[in-house]
Order: C-alpha cells, then structure tokens, then sequence
C-alpha cells in the first residue's frame, strides 16, 4: 500500500474530490495546512507597509491506495490541482506497512 | 463653537427641538468610542485584541466620573486668566437644576445645561481613546487607567476651556475651533506622540510583521465611527436654529468622501493596490480634518478640505518607519497630521457665510485667520506633547508603564485581562474551574462512584 500525500492550493479541492471519486476513491482525509515552497509566499501592504507574508494557506490531503493504483492516483490528483501558476504544491507518496479499518477490523488492502 | 441665539436669558426658552436633536448627537458621539474601539481593535494583532478594545471602553467609565465630580466644571466653569474654568456649584452637578439653560457668556441657549453637560462628555470621553491607538500592545492596564484620569485632568480638561468656554484665551482669540480638530485630534495626536517617546516600540518593532488581524473589524469601526462624527460634529453647533448645523453635517459627508478616495487614490499609485485599510485610514483623516472647519468652509471648500487631508496623511502614516517612533496604528499620522491640516486651512478656505463671517485667504480675508489659527494649533501641539510625556515619565518611573517583555510577546490580552479575543480550539479549550461549574463536576463524579 501507498499513502499519498498532496499540498496544495485550498480552491483546488472540489476538483481533486471530484476526480477521485471518479477514479474510485472511496475516503480521503483534508487538513489546512500552510507553507511555503519556490514563490516565497506573497506581499501585503498596510499603510504602506509591505509585509512578506511567507507561510500560505494550502490544503494537505491524504489519501492511501493499492500499490497498482498508487503512480496513476499521482497523477489523477497532480492533474486536478494543476493551474500553471507558481505555488501549486506538491505530491508524493509513501510506503505504508499496515492499515485497519477500525470499525471492522478488517487489516491491509482490504481496509481501503 | 459660537453664539446661535443671541438675546436675553429670560426671553431664551427651552426648545423641544434642539434638546432632542442633542440628546441624539450625544449618544451618537458616546458611538464612537466602541467604533474606534473596533477601529483599532481590528488593526493589532490577534493576541492583544481585547486590551485594545478595553483601553477605549475604560475610558467611558473613567472619564465619566471625572466629568461629573470635577472635569465639566474645570472645562467649562467660571474662567480664571484664560486658562482653566471652576464653578463649585457643577461639582458633582449639586447646584444644577434639571431646568437650567445652558449659558455661555453671554449666550443663553435653548437647551438644557443637562444636555451641554452630557455632550462635551463624550468629547471628554473619546479624547484620550484616541491615545491609546499609538500604545497598542505593551502598556499595562493599571498604568493607562491612571493616565486616562491624569490626561484628562491637566490636559483635556484645560485644553477643551481655552478652545470652547468663555474666557478661554483661544476662544477669546477667535481660534475656530468647530468640533474639536485642536482640542481632540490635535490634543490626542500630540499626546500619543509625546508618551510614545518616553515609553519606546513594540518588542519587533520595523522587524516583526505587525499586520491587522481583521480587517472586517476595522471597517466596522470606521463605519461607526463616520456615522457617530454626524453628531460629533453637527452637534457642536448645539441646535440648528440658523442652518450651521445642516452645513456643517453635509461638509461632514462631502470632505470624509473626498478623504477617502484621496487616500486611495495616492495608494494605488504608490503601492499599487485600492486597500481597505486605505479607505478606512482615508476616512477618518476626512472626518478629523472637516471637525475644526466644516463650520467656517463651503462644501467645496470641504472638498478641498479633505482630499488635501486624506493626500497628506497617508504620506505621513509612513513617517514612523523614517524616524523609528512606534506610532503603532498611527494616530499621530492621522489625528495629529489631519486635525492640524483641518485647522490651519480654515485660514485659507473660510468663506465667510458659514458660522462666521470670517474670510481666508482665498476668499479675500487675507492671512488674519491663519496666523490665529496657528496658535491655536501649536500652543495645544506643545502643551499636550510635552504635559503628555511629562506623565507618562513620571508614571513610569512609580509603577510602570509598559507590561514584561515575555508578556508582550506572549500577548497583552492574557497577562492583563485573564482573557483570549478568539476561541480557536474545536472543544473550546479546557476544563472549567469556575464556582459554578464546581457542583455540575461533583455531581458528575458521584453518578460514577454509586
């Protein structure tokens, strides 16, 4: 198994849920995140201050995959998240060891 | 302020019309000092939200009380040399009767001295609030509650006599002064500059990104603020029997206007973008700078009055970083800079037929004016910056004037109220230990026990 992981842009989300969901991905888990990568975050002026503000809100999503899925989740996800702009984030993936569906008890791929 | 109604006190009778109008205009200007507490509230950062809320609102309860055993009769009392009024029979209102007209001088006015009384307090009120945007983050409660009580007493209280009251050596001058651009802003303005001196700048001053934490809040603030100055400043005329009134609260609109869309205006072109903190800032320079003139100017002239404030003083909010004085949500930058541009450009723009007949400059009556006018501004910029720092020396030295270095970083609101402004835990943070939360616990650990 494979858990994938995505930091991304916050407007993005709709998106890359519904493109999940139609590749068959049954639960995923989203947390705000903020951050920065190669942009540096952005400028804010107050009064004329100029303020760097260099952690950005984004949105880190988690989802875990069979490892025949894994590379083409990749890139279902890097698709629905892409704008072009600088500042679209980031994925990758893990190897995960074991995973258990806690309602059942149901262990490794069969707890996706 | 001047005479509306010039006869004989006992042909002047009560007017239902003006007393009403009164009553509104002071709980519009009692308005204010939430507004501006939300102002500035909006403008600091998360952790020191509600100290600045608190240092406006205690001024409310301070000022009050002050006004009441002594403050009115020192403003207004009977005067002594120009420079401080006293009537015994105001102390405490003992010797007044809910009947009694105002009298100025040798004006009687139709409306009760009851209604005088509570209006100028909520001058006396938002005054030194107004101080407080320039302390945000690092003063100790204790401290300002004191230098409220101080301030208001050898400052405002002195400052609002020589400007407003009969026998004060400004009024006696000819100074005008309509709602308080000198006795107010300039006042508080010179005050935060003067007490900032002494006490220093935030810990990460010009290092730390100090940026507002809601901006929502502060657009609140000057929305209350703007409709609140309605009667801050159409008010001062004390009724509307001749139309000054009326003039005065459509140059209130018209310079605040104006104002802003001069502040926004230069910032689009300096820093590139129409902020909302521009248009706020912008708005309230406006409404500073039409208080002392909106009385004397045309509404044209109230344009001109306040994109030429609303221009300036957004040059001069960048000043602090310059000169390295932490004027921290910029009072003196908009209240000291537009009270003091409002004021002297009476001299140059009063047309003449507003509440006077006095002319400026470009109406034909020469320099006369400008040269009163600035006596009025800079002997009231030098007595209120150096009493002002006098003060906040004095009380720094006894108890104190600003909180520890860990508790400013941690965050004022903490260490001086015991409070939070937002709860941003989902459960909503801890276990209680209050006196009434104790039995609900108890109760809870009994069903377990049987």
């Amino acid at each position: 198994m494979k858990l994938i992981t995505a930091v991304v842009k916050p407007h993005r989300l709709d998106e890359i849920k519904e493109a999940l969901q139609a590749f068959g991905v049954h639960g995923l888990t989203v947390t705000e995140a903020s951050g920065y990568g190669r942009q540096r975050g952005h400028t804010e002026v107050y009064r004329g201050a100029e303020y760097t503000v260099d952690l950005v809100p984004k949105i880190r999503i988690e989802v875990l995959a069979e490892d025949d899925d894994a590379e083409q989740l990749i890139d279902v996800i890097v698709k629905a998240a892409r704008t072009g702009k600088i500042g679209d984030g980031k994925v990758w993936s893990l190897p995960v060891e074991t995973a258990v569906r806690v309602r059942t008890g149901e262990r490794g791929p069969d707890a996706l | 302020m001047a005479p509306a109604i010039m006869m004989a006190a006992d042909k002047v009778e009560l007017s239902p019309a003006n007393t009403g109008f009164m009553l509104i205009c002071s709980a519009l200007v009692m308005l204010m000092t939430p507004g501006l507490a939300f102002f500035y509230g909006g403008m600091v950062r998360v952790k020191s939200t509600l100290n600045m809320l608190m240092m406006s609102f205690i001024s409310l309860g301070i000022v009050t009380i002050l006004w009441v055993l002594f403050g009115f009769s020192l403003a207004f009392g009977k005067d002594s040399g120009g420079i401080i009024g006293w009537t015994s029979d105001w102390v405490g209102l003992s010797g007044v009767d809910k009947g009694d007209l105002w009298v100025l001088g040798e004006t009687t006015y139709n409306i009760p001295l009851l209604v005088f009384f509570v209006f100028q307090l909520m001058f006396a009120i938002i005054t030194p609030a107004l101080i407080s945007g320039a302390l945000a983050d690092r003063v100790k409660f204790s401290a300002w509650a004191l230098f409220i009580a101080l301030w208001a007493t050898v400052v405002y209280f002195p400052v609002a006599h020589w400007v407003w009251a009969d026998g004060g050596w400004a009024f006696d001058l000819g100074v005008i002064d309509f709602a308080g651009g000198t006795a107010v802003h300039i006042n508080a303005g010179a005050a935060a500059l003067g007490v900032i001196l002494v006490i220093g700048k935030r810990v990460g001053f010009k290092k730390d990104p100090m940026r507002p934490h809601s901006l929502p809040l502060v657009m609140l603030g000057a929305g209350l603020l703007w409709f609140g100055w309605f009667g801050f400043n159409a008010g001062s005329w004390l009724g509307n029997d001749d139309g000054v009134g009326s003039l005065m609260f459509v140059n209130t609109q018209v310079a605040t206007a104006a104002a802003m869309l001069s502040w926004l205006i230069y910032e689009k072109i300096r820093h590139g973008a129409f902020t909302t903190l521009g248009a706020a800032s912008g708005a309230v320079a406006g409404l500073v700078a039409i208080t002392p003139s909106g009385g004397a100017v045309s509404p044209v002239g109230a344009i001109a009055v306040g994109a030429i404030a609303g221009l300036l003083c957004a040059m001069a909010v960048g000043l602090k970083y310059k000169f390295g004085y932490d004027d921290s949500l910029d009072v003196v930058g908009v209240h000291l800079v537009g009270g003091v541009v409002g004021s002297l450009l009476i001299g140059f723009f009063a047309s003449g037929k507003g509440q006077s007949e006095v002319e400026g400059l470009f109406y034909g009556g020469g320099l006369t004016q400008f040269w009163k006018q600035c006596a009025g501004v800079f002997v009231v910029l030098f007595y209120s910056l150096i009493v002002s720092a006098i003060l906040a020396f004095i009380l720094d030295k006894t108890i104190g004037m600003r909180v520890s270095e860990d508790d400013e970083v941690a965050g004022i609101d903490q260490a001086e109220h015991a409070e939070t402004a937002y709860d941003f835990s989902g459960a909503g943070g801890g276990a209680a230990r209050t006196a009434a939360a104790a039995p609900a616990a108890e109760a809870a650990s009994k069903k377990v026990d049987a």
